[in-house]
């Protein structure tokens, strides 16, 4: 018998109740750059249309995480489903086919290009005419539909994370990774690219992030996961993280 | 009268020459900086890549003379770019294959790819130098010129005549015709774009699904069709020799550094600024002197400023210059 596909498995647990899906898992990842692992037996994993965040003190390997689930860095040991599937072994750009979008921290935009221009290169892998998403894209973000011809290269720091959100939005992704997407902006733009992340995962999108500014982004998220020292430390939904002493205390501040 | 005769004489000997010297250089320039945008590294081997391009397009001129075939007034040397630009594709493709390929993989630092290309250019130069020998080869025909020194005389009755060569207008259009469509292909195709985004930040274009492979591909057959346009109408308009075509990569080196490494504007630009200072600064202005000063100021020497034999002294200054003051060059290229 063939393997029943994501969706018909989806059928077939409301039908049966006999799987039991994770949209993306990545379990007990171990790897880093070099001969030194970074990250060691960390576990994280997301539902559609939720948010999952990823807190820590500076070098408990967040970034990492992310790039280890994205196929950048290699691993040593750990496994990473997407959609049921096993992609541990898939270069990057497989990953981006299969329906995985990353926003690095830095150079995440193409600063040569306008700005429709790097809107366009999201969706290269597309087939489909894609008028009708840049207008999605426009709508989202209204700054840059005003500055479409302008270089990338040109905007300020929290008009380019809305460039780099939008080239990521571009690929149609079901899974979208970000690693801070809020460095370097001012606090009104903050609100705002939170604001936009909350609608992109009520479209069904699986949002997974790293952020700096951890108590802003566990109230928006329904998992969260704080990471010490390359290791998972506190796993639990947003409110639970943000009610626990010790995580208080020691990651946010008091 | 005397004035006009100065300016004829300045244009014969200078502009009409540099304008197609010029074309031939922007070309090369080209190349060599979409090389550099899409691998980062100054290909040694640009020189002879034109030169063998070109010995390809000699052979296929000599095929179609023999069959007979000819398209007067333009030469035949035309109709050889096509075929002459994909047997280049191949040869590039392959030597991409077995030579830089490894390198990439191996992600070699970007002074072992120069070279590596200084190899590749030991081979080509060999190469081409065992199947046509280094001797000089003309195989332009068609009509010689659209307009004689002296036509021009006899229809203006001025002293001076100026003559322009059937190949220096083809050059120019030819070359004009090929940057159009370059600047096009790059401003306004899905591909063109994507080798922009590719060369503008190499990581992000994997991550949006850019193939690697197909950047490297086309980028490799611009250059291919660049150098071999490049190098047939340099051969036309001068004449084929591997040796002068091993010596054209310092002024092309120099124009696409002047210009801005990984412009294509600016490729443009420095090779017509080289072309002009390389061909001002060694020009005899005796002549135009006659015309514009009084007797008794005529001067005894020639007024050159530098002997012809040392034009590429010329592109090396220029190099040097912009090095030191703006070596991000006229139009800001790729930072390093």
């Amino acid at each position: 018998m063939e393997t029943p596909s994501y969706d018909q498995k989806v059928i077939l647990l409301f039908s049966y109740g006999r799987y039991i899906l994770t949209f993306l898992a990545a379990t007990e990842l171990t790897g880093g750059y070099g001969s030194t692992n970074i990250i060691e037996d960390i576990s994280l994993s997301v539902e559609r249309g939720q948010i999952a965040v990823i807190v820590g003190p500076n070098g408990a390997g967040k970034s990492t995480a992310m790039k280890a689930i994205f196929g950048m860095i290699t691993l040593r040991s750990g496994q990473i489903c997407f959609k049921d599937k096993d992609i541990s072994r898939l270069p990057p750009q497989k990953r981006v086919a299969n329906g995985m979008a990353f926003v690095p921290q830095t150079r995440n935009i193409f600063p040569a290009l306008t700005i429709a221009e790097n809107l366009s290169m999201g969706a290269y892998l597309r087939k489909d005419n894609i008028t009708a998403a840049v207008q999605q894209i426009y709508e989202l973000f209204p700054i840059l539909g005003e500055r479409q011809n302008q270089l990338a290269g040109e905007l300020s720091g929290g008009q380019r994370q809305q460039v780099a959100l939008g080239r990521a939005l571009m690929t149609s992704p079901e899974l979208l990774m970000l690693d801070e997407p809020t460095a370097g902006v001012s606090p009104v733009v903050m609100d705002e690219v939170m604001e936009r992340i909350m609608e992109i995962a009520g479209t069904g999108v699986a949002v997974m992030m790293v952020e700096q500014n951890a108590r802003h982004a566990l109230q928006i998220a329904d998992i969260g996961y704080v990471l010490v020292q390359g290791r998972n430390r506190f796993t639990g939904s947003g409110p639970d993280l943000l009610a626990n002493r010790e995580v208080r205390t020691s990651f946010l501040g008091g | 009268m005397e004035l006009l005769n100065a300016a004829i004489v300045l244009a014969n000997f200078i502009v009409v020459p540099a304008l197609s010297y010029g074309s031939q250089l922007a070309l090369g320039a080209l190349g060599v900086t979409l090389i550099y945008s899409v691998f980062r590294f100054a290909d040694f081997a640009h020189g002879d890549t034109m030169s063998i391009a070109t010995m390809m397009a000699i052979f296929v001129t000599w095929w179609l003379q023999a069959q007979g075939v000819g398209i007067a007034p333009l030469p035949i040397g035309l109709l050889a770019i096509p075929v002459a630009a994909v047997g280049t594709g191949i040869l590039l493709l392959v030597i991409d294959r077995l030579v830089y390929r490894h390198y990439r993989r191996a992600r070699a630092p970007l002074i072992t790819f120069v070279i590596v290309s200084v190899g590749v250019m030991l081979m080509l130069n060999g190469l081409t130098r065992f199947i046509i020998g280094p001797g000089e080869q003309r195989f332009a025909d068609g009509a010689r010129f659209i307009i004689s020194a002296s036509e021009f005389k006899q229809l203006t009755g001025l002293r001076e005549g100026l003559a322009i060569k059937t190949t220096q207008v083809i050059t120019f259009a030819t070359a004009w015709a090929f940057m159009a469509f370059l600047f096009w292909f790059l401003k306004f195709t899905r591909t063109g774009t994507a080798i922009r985004a590719f060369s503008d930040n190499e990581e992000l274009a994997l991550l949006s699904g850019i193939s690697p492979k197909r950047v490297v591909t086309i980028c490799w057959l611009l250059v291919a069709l660049s150098a071999t346009i490049a190098g047939t109408l340099y051969g036309l308009d001068k004449v084929y020799k591997p040796f002068n075509y091993f010596q054209l990569l310092l002024p092309i080196f120099a124009a696409a550094v002047v210009g801005g490494m990984g412009s294509p504007t600016g490729a443009v630009l420095g090779g017509y600024l080289i072309a002009f200072s390389e061909i001002a600064i060694t020009y005899a202005y005796k002549r135009v002197a006659g015309y514009l000063l009084p007797e008794s100021w005529q001067p005894e020497g020639l007024l050159q400023l530098l002997f012809t034999d040392y034009k590429f002294a010329v592109s090396f200054g220029i190099l040097v210059v912009v090095l030191i003051f703006r070596p991000t060059g006229l139009i800001r290229g790729h930072p390093g």
